[in-house]
């Protein structure tokens, strides 16, 4: 392969925000139809948390439901006949319930946050970048996610209403609208993941070529900080997987529309495929929706306990086994599905095998707090929350990931119980902490500290409320998907348990309006930030807050790691990877430090 | 020397010494592997399940046309290297005769596909011809016309994707110093080549 | 049935082996819990920040590293292959279920479960098989193997109380197999969605004495009707579902005393 001599498109040839270089773009063009990854960073972030607002109501209504069966929701008669006449969910619109709260959460609430929010935002300015390597595509990645999620809402409002197998969308009641009931609805739910889908690849493309090609001198592989590694990864991983659940999805809509029999057994069609097909894509997609989450947590307690990260090459080799592993475990998805019962043993021991990476990770989290000077903002609460959490929701893995266990607990709220640590114990604390964090970068405001610290403690309390005796539901036999549960006679005494659990999740969701309160209010009148209020390392907090388009004046230099916290002998507990090193009495002004 | 005199401060690091451009086109074409490999795996699975679906190679499917396509396709990939050579050295003349040679080429493919597609349906082969069972069941229909069908979108795209670069090209937009975006064509043209070659083996010989 | 982590009782011969695994993996995750959570919490209060004091320096400890990765690598590979033996007993029926097991067929549609009996002559497909919708009998301390199929979607036969679960594949039979310890009625369920009756898709399991399911077998086949089973429940024809259900006349069919009035679905 040959080189061109003078490499145009070369990304030493950056737009770097030059001083004195007035930035004329219209407002269309600075806010709307931005190239610039910091504007898409804050467009995904509205278009992902709107839909996790989604979710989060979905989920409401779901609880509902499970907390006082059949009865009327006040106002709710607005949802229409088709789905609770006088305001009483159907059994039917319970089912897309389920399916659609997994749907936009997964999708469109946290793999965008993850991927397309904290990609965008950190990945030029972590690497030393003015941009991505292709910006126009990253502004065509935003603008693909867009129809996609109108799509999916769309869905909810077609003949026959949205779909209702389920997030996984298991063939052939998936395939079969005369089964399912569901028409429309189901074809406008693949045809929304493929059109994401194509955003999501347009996304992976351009993180893997900025950070391999992009980063700045002395930014070495092993001088990036943890969430650049995480999205790295992550990015590989949609690369790979996306593509096959788009084939999945493709077929499934071949079969619901031109009469092919890819899933449909009277024909010749299998059934399994599906569920082959769906979790090759499906089990990667879970790393996608954690390994982020663990980058985020990283950068977060380092700062917060003021210490390098312990075992910062374990972390990144744990990243890596992690997603490694994840290609070979989707089975275990799939042990009581029919799938030959030796093959499930041999994805028993892969599944206990990636095990192993996560246990690195949280003991190089704990690590990395001993002896630390921890300073509890409420980024770091929500951090620490992620590790606690998390480990909950990877020890109960262990239960599922025993073939044996797993024929009882299969499908049941155990599962429910699991998913939910993983996602909202894990992602979505992390996310919270991505986001107290990173605001003031982006915004140039400071979000609340108070009302950040109550929204935590409220958060925390009442997600473990409904989330931890979902646990013991399971383990009772509770099924997933009911619509109610009350038809088992082995059930019924469990239905306090459920009304306990629904107030829980109504005060879960109402204390998220202290957040959206918080978030909204402060982007005006928070209080103005800093360059660097955290007192962090990374190349971001060397530029003002907002930085301006092109980021950095020129490109920068890179000294050291990201996690250089109290240094011995160095005057202030963090060193910046962009400050050079002290040679003789340069010293750089003192930062202003805002302890929050 | 301190580190930082050492640095040159104009280049970033290395990476993979390949332009953006270039490692872009080489990554995306990573996930098309996957996409082409999922509908091939299902292919493969379903054959596996009912082999007695599949009609005899050239019973149904017009092996000596489609081999003759298949010869075309590869021709069109010579004609694209040597449209990147001759851009390489410079030669405009020589790029854009190639590049028109290459668009014919493959509009000519995708030509005889349709008419093929045609003329299957005419006979009744059609996606989910459970009434061709004689000479394959639905399955044989399916996988046949999703395989070669996503296909022929891909060399579609590639023939538009030709189409901008040949203007381009008409426009002196390339040169010795800059050809990335006739390279990036190439490489996605070639992948398309490549997986045509994949497919007709396994649709259409075996 | 309780609050707690621990299972109800199981029925089956191999339900309390499954117990075991659980509830090995819950000690070993309880103590792994309890350490790394009190840990962090001690952490957490122990280097709180404290005016003059810095964070120790420290990238790490290899020697660490190496112990936690070594330890929970022995640790999931001891419960796998503790697992192992207990699965492959639990799930495959050739080989394990004894020769003389009862053979049943269950059949399951959206929304019930059709079970096939052999009869007397304890063969299926001969003339004295019989049918029962949403009601399993079998006799205690007797293997049983089932072949499980699907008419239509994907539907899970699960028996909680003897630890079964085995999704029904349309396309597919599965062989499902069994021992009940236990006389007593229990619970079927099905537990994957299947559609929007997926939730009321219950069937009863009653495990009779010996003599006692002996003769239940010639009460049902000394009748002049054998039930059938209804036609196909689909979405659709949920409206039509809330007129007559076809049953015989002693029917025990626990679909005559659902909760819930099959008028409730006419959206």
């Amino acid at each position: 392969m040959s080189t061109m001599p003078v490499e145009v498109g070369h990304p030493s040839v950056q737009h770097w925000a030059e001083p004195g270089h007035a930035d004329d773009r219209s407002f269309i063009r600075k806010y709307v139809f931005s190239t610039d990854h910091k504007v898409i960073g804050c467009q995904f972030l509205i278009l992902s948390l709107t839909f996790l607002l989604v979710g989060g109501l979905l989920a409401m209504l779901i609880r509902w439901q499970l907390g006082w069966p059949g009865l009327a929701i006040p106002g709710g008669s607005i949802l229409g006949e088709a789905k609770a006449p006088g305001g009483i969910i159907l059994p039917e619109f319970y089912n897309s319930l389920v399916t659609m709260h997994g749907t936009f959460m997964i999708f469109f609430a946290i793999m965008p946050l993850l991927v397309g929010v904290f990609g965008n935002w950190l990945i030029p300015l972590h690497v030393g970048a003015a941009d991505m390597a292709f910006p126009r595509l990253n502004m065509a990645s935003f603008w693909t996610a867009v129809p996609a999620g109108l799509i999916m809402l769309a869905s909810f409002f077609v003949t026959g209403g949205a779909s209702s197998a389920g997030w996984t969308a298991y063939a052939p009641l998936s395939a079969s609208p005369e089964l399912s009931g569901v028409y429309m609805g189901q074809k406008l739910w693949c045809i929304s993941l493929i059109v994401l889908g194509f955003s999501s690849l347009m996304g992976a493309v351009n993180y893997i070529t900025t950070i391999v090609n992009m980063r700045a001198p002395g930014m070495k592989w092993m001088r990036l900080p943890l969430p650049i590694w995480a999205l790295f990864i992550t990015a590989i991983l949609v690369l790979l997987a996306i593509p096959v659940l788009t084939g999945a999805l493709i077929l499934l809509l071949f079969d619901q529309t031109i009469g092919t029999s890819f899933f449909l057994p009277a024909d010749g069609g299998q059934p399994l495929m599906w569920q082959h097909l769906f979790w090759y894509f499906g089990h990667p997609e879970v790393y996608i929706l954690i390994l982020p989450a663990m980058g985020i947590t990283s950068e977060v307690l380092s700062n917060g306990a003021r210490k390098p990260i312990f075992g910062y090459k374990f972390m990144v080799y744990a990243l890596v086994s992690i997603a490694f592993l994840g290609w070979i475990v989707w089975g275990h998805h799939m042990f009581q599905s029919g799938m030959n019962p030796f093959l499930g043993a041999t994805f028993m021991t892969s599944t206990m095998i990636i095990a192993v990476p996560s246990a690195i990770k949280v003991f190089n989290w704990l690590g990395t707090l001993w002896r630390g000077d921890i300073h509890f903002h409420t980024p770091m609460l929500n951090a620490l929350a992620f590790v606690a959490m998390f480990v909950i929701g990877g020890l109960s893995g262990v239960f599922m990931a025993s073939t044996p266990v797993d024929i009882y607990i299969h499908d049941t709220y155990f599962i429910v119980a699991h998913i939910h640590y993983v996602l909202f114990g894990g992602s979505l604390f992390a996310i919270f902490a991505g986001i107290y964090f990173w605001f003031p970068k982006f915004f140039g405001r400071m979000l609340n500290p108070t009302l950040g610290k109550i929204h935590f403690v409220l958060t925390f309390v009442f997600y473990n409320l409904v989330f931890f005796p979902m646990h013991n539901l399971g383990l009772n036999g509770m099924m997933r998907r009911l619509y109610d549960p009350n038809q088992y006679e082995f059930l019924a005494p469990h239905q306090p348990m459920n009304t306990f659990i629904s107030v829980s999740a109504l005060l879960l969701g109402t204390a998220q309006l202290i957040f959206m309160f918080n978030f909204l209010w402060s982007l005006r009148a928070g209080k103005k930030a800093p360059p660097n209020p955290w007192n962090a390392n990374s190349l971001e907090w060397s530029l003002p807050s907002p930085p301006p388009h092109g980021n950095f004046p020129a490109m920068p230099t890179v000294y050291r790691g990201p996690y250089e916290y109290s240094v011995p002998g160095h005057h202030r507990d963090y060193w910046p990877q962009d400050e050079p090193p002290a040679e003789g009495g340069h010293r750089t002004a003192e930062r202003e430090e805002v302890h929050a | 020397m301190s580190e930082a005199a050492a640095m040159s401060a104009s280049r970033p690091m290395e990476g993979m010494r390949v332009y953006n451009l270039k490692l872009g086109m080489w990554v995306f074409l990573l996930s098309e592997v996957m996409f082409f490999s999922s509908l091939i795996g299902a292919y493969i699975i379903l054959r596996f399940a009912h082999p007695e679906q599949w009609a005899e190679p050239n019973a149904v499917l017009n092996v000596p046309l489609t081999g003759f396509n298949t010869f075309m396709l590869i021709c069109s990939s010579v004609t694209m290297v040597k449209a990147f050579a001759a851009i390489e050295h410079g030669d405009q003349a020589g790029l854009r005769k190639w590049l028109i040679a290459t668009i014919i080429l493959g509009a000519s493919f995708v030509g005889i596909q349709v008419y093929e597609y045609i003329k299957l349906g005419h006979e009744g082969f059609v996606p989910a011809a459970a009434a061709y069972a004689a000479e394959g069941g639905p399955l044989y229909g399916s996988t046949f016309y999703t395989m070669t069908g996503f296909h022929g979108a891909h060399v579609t795209i590639g023939v538009l994707a030709l189409i901008f670069t040949a203007i381009r090209a008409f426009q002196g937009k390339y040169s010795a110093e800059d050809y990335g975006g006739v390279e990036i064509m190439g490489l996605y043209w070639h992948f398309v080549d490549l997986v045509w070659i994949i497919l007709f083996t396994i649709v259409y010989l075996i | 049935m309780d609050w707690g982590w621990l299972l109800p009782e199981p029925v089956s011969a191999f339900g309390s082996e499954i117990d075991s695994i659980y509830y090995l993996i819950l000690v070993i995750t309880a103590v792994i819990f309890v350490l790394v959570e009190v840990a962090l919490v001690v952490f957490l209060v122990k280097f709180r920040h404290k005016e003059g004091r810095r964070a120790e320096y420290s990238h790490g400890n290899t020697k660490l590293e190496a112990i936690w990765t070594v330890v929970p690598f022995i640790l999931v590979m001891v419960i796998a292959w503790m697992s192992m033996d207990v699965w492959l007993e639990a799930k495959v029926a050739d080989g394990h279920a004894p020769g003389d097991a009862l053979p049943l067929r269950v059949a399951a549609k959206q929304f019930e479960w059709n079970v096939t009996y052999p009869g007397p002559d304890e063969k299926l497909d001969t003339a004295d098989d019989f049918v029962k919708r949403n009601q399993l009998h079998v006799p205690v301390g007797r293997a049983v193997r089932i072949d499980l199929s699907s008419d239509d979607v994907i539907h899970s036969f699960f028996l909680p109380d003897f630890r079964v679960k085995q999704d029904a594949v349309p396309g597919m039979v599965i062989p499902v197999w069994f021992e009940p310890t236990t006389a007593g009625e229990y619970a079927l369920g099905c537990a994957e969605l299947c559609g929007l009756g997926h939730y009321r898709m219950r069937g009863s399991m009653t495990v009779h004495e010996t003599a006692a399911f002996d003769s239940w077998v010639a009460e049902e086949t000394s009748e002049p009707a054998v039930e059938t089973p209804t036609p196909a429940d689909t979405a659709g024809a949920e409206l039509e579902a809330a007129s007559a259900s076809p049953s015989a006349p002693e029917d025990h069919d626990h679909s005559s005393r659902q909760p819930d009035s099959e008028g409730e679905e006419q959206a």
